[in-house]
């Protein structure tokens, strides 16, 4: 029983970043139709960032919990520095062609990057530990459980039900659903389609980063970690069905699940377990779970 | 272009011989330039070439409309081959070794080529994505296999001779070479043939293939099998003469790379992939060297600058008239 | 005189819609049949029908003795029926003769990993027809840059190829130019001449009808309202009022 439990939560906790970051790739190709390999990238970004103003804060003597509020400030200043400059100059260039096309750009976002990141933080790792001690220590008998896992899993949450209000609620979210469903003829109706397109691309990349900073106390933020992070997030936007809300909580918890199941019950299994089902979803069903796209099948 | 009705002078026969002679001389040259090389540069080509193939198989692919993402599968499956042949069976051989990568390679992808062959665009660079995925999943768990580490090979023979100490990094690169040239004007070969021009037409209007009375999955199917060929080929060539193979081979990273160079050689120029991948070597030692932590942004500069301006690749810029 | 195709009860349905109600249809070998209507009639679902690509809700469908009702778009091009589009179906990266030898690779039976796509044969198979057709100048053209008429041409050269038994011509004459609708239409008729081949097209142009076709079928609201020789079919009250638009149609 301990271990169905110990499987069940570290599943939800690795779930809970995931989605988030999953959350925005799978907006961003609701919206744009692109598949954006360097996603991962902007995750580290927000990662290095949160390592940068988290130090800061503390060389500052303020108090850790201002270390909350640093993360969040990091990864909005990477969704309001990057995204405009990728978006505007870059993407927009290629809008329209082919999509594994707009893949192949992202890969060379992607490649670019990587260095960009190793010239403004250098090569060695950071650590950013400080805030993961923030809410405690729950022990339940023998298992020790960290409280800042279950806070993530709660942002998860959070970051979940506003996306899917300020879509379903909002003015502005039924314009961004309307493009979703067919640019030509929201652009027809008088949208502004180049409008929705900077703002879901600024919210995907947001929530990439916010993934990254919140996720920085427990990991070593070092060169490779947007690598890792995107073909996990591919797996999940796969499964759960391309520009698909539900697609990716569903998707990252199944993810998030698999793999913990894997660690504990099969390690030999951990690393591709998760590629399996991304395998068996698209033989199956290729559209993911929660179809919003067609698979190009023939 | 002459554009008389009169019966038409071009043939097949003396064009092939031509490209033909043009191959086997380009290799006389390589051997020779090579016996005179340093080893550095010696090694730098042996790598280029072998690294070629891999993505001459992406580009027969690519022919066909699709971008496989996870080529790196067949790369791997190829090295693993060569060097588990190498440990565990005592075969050495450094013809036998590509020969026997390629065939395994062959074997493992033929069960999913049927598959394969109806998925187009990102669905298609996913699954392979995800195959390839799992693959180094598997090769990273396996410590049958060497785990995370992955394991070191010894000096390959050739036709049952030691190979002496100072000349065996060129003699590697003869081999490497002879092969790569051989499977260039294969690959020619296939891509001026009835295949070859219907996989062109695959690409452009698969509804007209069909109704045309050919078979748009049989072309993709055997243009998925022979990628995997060309991948476990270079794969082999590449751990003879790097004597290591590791889960990384596999990596969506590395597939990435081959897919590199691909699009930088567009797919109507074969000599394209294999000057292609040259540059990605030069820039790869070069850059590791002096600059390395701007490699990848330079390559990413290239990449979207080949996207933007010269969209068919760099073989573009040779291969005149229409797209073959 | 064999039947070359027939069709028994075929019906069709797209949810509400009636595409196709009870069609029966039987065609001997060298007839050249006109299929015409207005738009949203059937015509159009008839011909997909027998090239494979839809599959009827009900009835069969039979080429040359053989029920092809449920089978692929491929192994019905295999059998001998070969279609040209309406909006002309090439390649357009290649050139005028690349189309016509990957129509000539599609069709063999057994295709080369070696033997050149340009070897003699094929060319000479390819440059015959070329010349049929009058394409010949444009052999060395890439098909993206060729005006209307020529592309039209090819895609009907592109079918005969596989020297079919069936011929479907889907409005062949559709957005050329009027003064080139009849030699285009003698172009392909005397490009088809020593054959005696089966010729299945839908057209709306009357003209061409009336000079081309030995047989007219009319179809209206998925049903066939006329069935004869194009002075009978076109002279009828059901025509005249359904198709060409002649006989006022009464107020619902």
């Amino acid at each position: 029983m301990n271990t169905v439990f110990t499987i069940l939560v570290d599943g939800v906790t690795y779930a809970s970043w995931l989605f988030i970051v999953a959350l925005g790739l799978t907006l961003v190709f609701g919206v744009l139709k692109i598949l954006n390999i360097a996603h991962g990238s902007f995750y580290a970004l927000g990662a290095y960032a949160a390592a940068s103003f988290v130090g800061w804060a503390a060389s500052m003597h303020w108090a850790p919990a201002f270390s909350l509020v640093a993360m969040l400030l990091a990864a909005v200043v990477v969704a309001a520095v990057v995204a405009p400059l990728t978006e505007r100059g870059l993407l927009r260039f290629f809008y329209g062609r082919d999509e594994v096309l707009l893949v192949l750009v992202t890969y060379a976002m992607f490649l670019i990057l990587e260095d960009v990141t190793k010239l403004v933080w250098g090569t060695n790792p950071y650590y950013v530990s400080e805030p993961y001690g923030l809410f405690g220590n729950l022990n339940v008998g023998v298992q020790t459980w960290v409280g800042y896992d279950f806070a993530l899993v709660a942002l998860a949450v959070i970051v979940g039900l506003l996306v899917w209000w300020g879509l379903n609620r909002t003015r502005q979210g039924k314009i961004v659903l309307a493009v979703i469903h067919s640019a030509e003829v929201a652009a027809s109706m008088g949208v502004n389609v180049s409008r929705v397109y900077m703002l879901a691309f600024s919210v995907g990349i947001f929530l990439a980063a916010l993934g990254g900073a919140f996720t920085a106390p427990m990991i070593s933020v070092q060169p490779g970690v947007s690598v890792g992070v995107i073909i996990v997030s591919f797996a999940v936007v796969i499964i759960g069905g391309l520009g698909s809300i539900e697609g990716a909580a569903v998707g990252a918890l199944i993810v998030g699940l698999a793999r913990s199941l894997a660690v504990h019950t099969a390690p030999v299994a951990e690393l591709f377990s998760i590629y399996i089902v991304m395998a068996v979803v698209l033989v199956f069903r290729p559209e993911g779970l929660f179809q919003r796209t067609q698979a190009r099948k023939i | 272009m002459d554009s008389s009705p009169a019966k038409p002078t071009d043939s097949a026969t003396p064009a092939r011989r031509r490209i033909a002679s043009a191959g086997l001389g380009v290799f006389a040259l390589l051997a020779v330039a090579g016996f005179f090389s340093p080893k550095w540069l010696t090694f730098l080509v042996t790598m280029a070439a072998a690294n070629g193939l891999v993505s001459l198989g992406i580009v027969g692919l690519m022919r066909g409309g699709v971008v496989p993402f996870g080529q790196g599968m067949s790369f791997a499956i190829g090295g693993y081959t060569a060097a588990l042949l190498f440990n565990k069976l005592g075969l050495t051989d450094a013809l036998a070794l590509p020969f026997a990568g390629g065939l395994v390679a062959v074997v493992i992808a033929v069960p999913f080529a049927p598959l394969l062959s109806r998925y187009r665009g990102i669905f298609f660079a996913m699954l392979t994505l995800a195959l390839s995925m799992v693959t180094y999943g598997l090769l990273m768990k396996l410590e049958l296999l060497g785990g995370s580490d992955g394991f070191n090979l010894g000096r390959p023979t050739l036709l049952g001779r030691k190979l002496p100490d100072a000349r065996v990094g060129y003699i590697l690169y003869l081999v490497t070479i002879g092969v790569a040239t051989v499977m260039a004007l294969l690959a020619r070969a296939y891509f001026d043939s009835t295949r070859g021009l219907v996989t062109l037409a695959v690409r452009e209007n698969e509804l007209r293939v069909e109704y045309l009375g050919g078979s748009v999955r049989q072309a993709m199917a055997i243009n998925f099998v022979l990628a995997a060929f060309c991948g476990g080929l270079g794969g082999a060539l590449v751990v003879m003469s790097l004597g290591h193979i590791e889960p990384n081979f596999s990596f969506w990273t590395t597939s990435g790379e081959f897919v590199f160079v691909a699009i930088l050689a567009g797919w109507q120029s074969v000599a394209a992939v294999f000057v292609a991948s040259t540059v990605l070597e030069v820039v790869r030692s070069f850059s590791s060297a002096y600059f390395p932590n701007t490699w990848q942004l330079a390559l990413g500069l290239f990449l979207l600058f080949v996207i933007r301006f010269l969209p068919r690749g760099i073989g573009s810029l040779w291969m005149k008239g229409s797209a073959r | 005189m064999t039947r070359m195709l027939e069709a028994h009860g075929v019906g069709k349905r797209f949810g509400a819609v009636v595409a196709a109600a009870d069609i029966d249809i039987r065609i001997a070998a060298g007839e050249r049949v006109s299929l015409i209507g207005s738009n949203g009639a059937g015509k159009t679902t008839f011909v997909n029908m027998i090239t494979g690509y839809l599959k009827p809700d009900a009835g069969r469908i039979v080429f040359d003795g053989q029920d092809i009702t449920d089978l692929a778009p491929r192994a019905i091009t295999r059998l001998g029926v070969a279609r040209s589009f309406q909006i002309p179906q090439l390649y357009g990266d290649l050139t005028v003769l690349d189309n016509m030898l990957v129509a000539n690779a599609c069709h063999e039976q057994r295709l080369s990993f070696w033997q050149p796509a340009r070897r003699r044969s094929a060319l000479d198979r390819a440059d015959a027809l070329l010349e049929r057709f009058r394409l010949a100048e444009h052999r060395e053209r890439r098909v993206a840059e060729l005006p209307g008429g020529v592309r039209k041409l090819l895609d009907i050269a592109m079918a005969l190829t596989a020297a079919p038994k069936l011929l479907l011509l889907d409005e062949p004459t559709s957005g050329v130019s009027a003064e080139e609708k009849f030699p285009m239409m003698d172009t392909i008729m005397a490009a088809l001449g020593e054959q005696a081949m089966t010729v299945l097209f839908v057209e709306h142009d009357m003209d061409i009808v009336e000079r081309y076709a030995s047989r007219v079928v009319a179809f209206y609201s998925g049903g066939i309202i006329a069935d004869g020789a194009p002075r009978e079919a076109l002279a009828s009250d059901d025509v005249r009022r359904y198709v060409t638009g002649e006989l006022l149609q009464e107020p619902a």
